[in-house]
């Protein structure tokens, strides 16, 4: 549960803008849904809330603190592919983070140790429904199950923001309704502060409790890289009645589809 | 309807029969051509027959040698192994070991992989004078220029297999509390073992060269050594068993290697198999 404020960001790449001027304040325990064209930045934006990018101008702090210069244990991430170990069974995919954090030498636990640890990874891997796939390795898993045990990897250390990169965008649309609940019981349970970057705009108002969305507002060819994109739309979704939501979905569907 | 050829797939009898055949022609090839030379010379040294070369093994193999006492095959096979697999051994470890901190670490890439790319084009033959004289003309110049030979291609192969892997992983171990060094222990090493050991597989067919080589430039022992040695004779039938022996060793390491890769890194079987 962390509060995230970003004044004033830019995010320059040799000279061509892409994000400017992003302003943005994220109260705690807040769902933030991150919509935009392709190639708008989000992604990019998300890549600089994980510390992966830095910004080129502007500062992001983390309840009152500036990012770490790397990724941190504080934010957790899963991507939309590669998010878990191919090596690694599922058991082991969600023990890594205590087994790092409990042995530092070598990464890795022995005896009664590795047991206690594996049995602390038993919740969560129920959480997410992979209790008969435990000593499964990813390969051997369905789309699905691989983002769920990457959603369960990511939230083994307990982070204080979790950061979703189309986290859903390759699965089947049943599977994906699956999904959303299971996010949004976890997003209860832990009070998380979660930003989720997403094409699916059903999706970003299901999930989110404030939806963003980023685009140019200058967008002729020869102004691309002089402008970047910024918040065009910062929209509260907590209060909003189902009719509310369908109507701000149109509108901003009508924006975005508009590029 | 008749199915293209493209889609037409050999059961196991037929595929255990193509196989086979291409061996099968090239015995009846030799057999006949041998057969051939002996009708017109008796004492013909190019295609000695399958009687000859019977001999010629009982005598290598199963036999000892009168003027050094031992059983010439297995000195020979015991000698090249030896240095072969110490070689192998070598050049595996130094690689492992630099080609991971070239992968992982860009400050250790930025000073180590140009040299070991420009290292890599010395072709290795043209050091073995160097070698010799430096390590002298005992086991170690022999060692050293398989290791020379392989180690940098070894390298490069895996500082490149290093960098093609998905950016993701490394962040997520990140984003899990990883510091560098567990990355490279639990996340970078046992994903990369078997891709070395494949390496190492397509290094066999270099590493013989370069131990015959070196063998039939300067040893008193070994299978290369033998065959250079035969040689002044015509003693095809010493040479061709020993070839088809250096060529069944090969086989037999390139075999293991591929069963040893699936034996300890099941997953990677398991994610072939689901691709």
């Amino acid at each position: 549960m962390s509060h995230v404020s970003v004044s004033n960001v830019w995010k320059e790449y040799d000279g061509q803008i892409v994000l400017e001027r992003v302003n943005l304040e994220v109260k705690p325990h807040a769902f933030v849904s991150i919509v935009g064209p392709s190639g708008c930045g989000k992604s990019t934006f998300l890549r600089m809330l994980l510390s992966q990018e830095m910004p080129s101008r502007g500062s992001i702090l983390v309840d009152g603190a500036p990012l770490p210069p790397e990724p941190t244990e504080e934010r957790g991430v899963v991507f939309q592919r590669y998010s878990v170990f191919p090596h690694l069974t599922v058991l082991e995919n969600v023990a890594f983070g205590l087994e790092v954090q409990r042995s530092r030498l070598v990464g890795r636990l022995f005896g009664a140790r590795r047991r206690e640890v594996f049995e602390a990874c038993g919740e969560i891997i129920a959480a997410v429904g992979l209790d008969a796939a435990r000593d499964k390795y990813p390969s051997q898993l369905s789309g699905g199950m691989q983002q769920r045990l990457a959603i369960a990897q990511a939230l083994i250390r307990r982070p204080r923001i979790l950061l979703l990169d189309e986290p859903f965008g390759a699965l089947d649309p049943g599977i994906r309704a699956d999904m959303h609940d299971l996010m949004l019981t976890l997003f209860e349970e832990t009070g998380l502060t979660v930003f989720m970057v997403t094409h699916d705009l059903k999706e970003a108002f299901h999930l989110g409790t404030r939806l963003i969305a980023f685009d140019r507002y200058r967008r002729r060819p020869e102004e691309i890289g002089a402008y970047g994109a910024t918040i065009t739309f910062d929209l509260p979704l907590d209060r909003s009645s189902p009719r509310e939501k369908r109507e701000a979905m149109a509108e901003i569907g009508h924006a975005v589809a508009g590029n | 309807m008749a199915r293209r050829w493209i889609n037409r797939h050999p059961g196991r009898a037929e595929r255990l029969f193509l196989g086979l055949l291409p061996f099968l022609i090239l015995i009846l090839v030799y057999a006949t051509g041998s057969a051939m030379r002996l009708e017109v010379n008796p004492n013909d040294k190019l295609l000695p027959s399958f009687a000859s070369l019977g001999n010629a093994i009982a005598r290598v193999a199963f036999s000892t040698d009168p003027r050094t006492g031992v059983v010439l095959l297995w000195a020979d096979t015991a000698a090249s192994l030896e240095r072969l697999v110490l070689g192998l051994v070598i050049a595996t470890a130094l690689s492992l070991v630099i080609g991971v901190v070239n992968g992982v670490l860009p400050y250790v890439r930025a000073g180590l992989s140009p040299m070991v790319a420009i290292v890599s084009m010395i072709p290795p033959m043209a050091l073995l004078p160097v070698l010799f004289i430096v390590f002298g003309l005992d086991e170690l110049s022999k060692v050293v220029l398989i290791v020379i030979g392989i180690a940098p291609f070894l390298m490069r192969d895996l500082e490149a297999r290093i960098l093609e892997m998905p950016g993701e992983q490394l962040i997520k171990a990140q984003t899990l509390g990883a510091s560098s060094w567990q990355i490279v222990l639990r996340v970078v090493l046992p994903q990369m073992l078997p891709r070395l050991i494949d390496a190492v597989r397509l290094s066999l067919g270099p590493a013989w060269l370069f131990l015959i080589s070196a063998e039939a430039i300067a040893a008193d022992v070994g299978l290369g050594y033998r065959i250079f040695l035969v040689r002044r004779y015509l003693a095809m039938d010493v040479i061709l068993p020993y070839v088809v022996w250096i060529t069944l060793l090969a086989l037999i390491f390139d075999i293991a290697l591929k069963r040893f890769n699936a034996w300890v890194f099941p997953w990677m079987e398991a994610g072939r198999r689901s691709a």
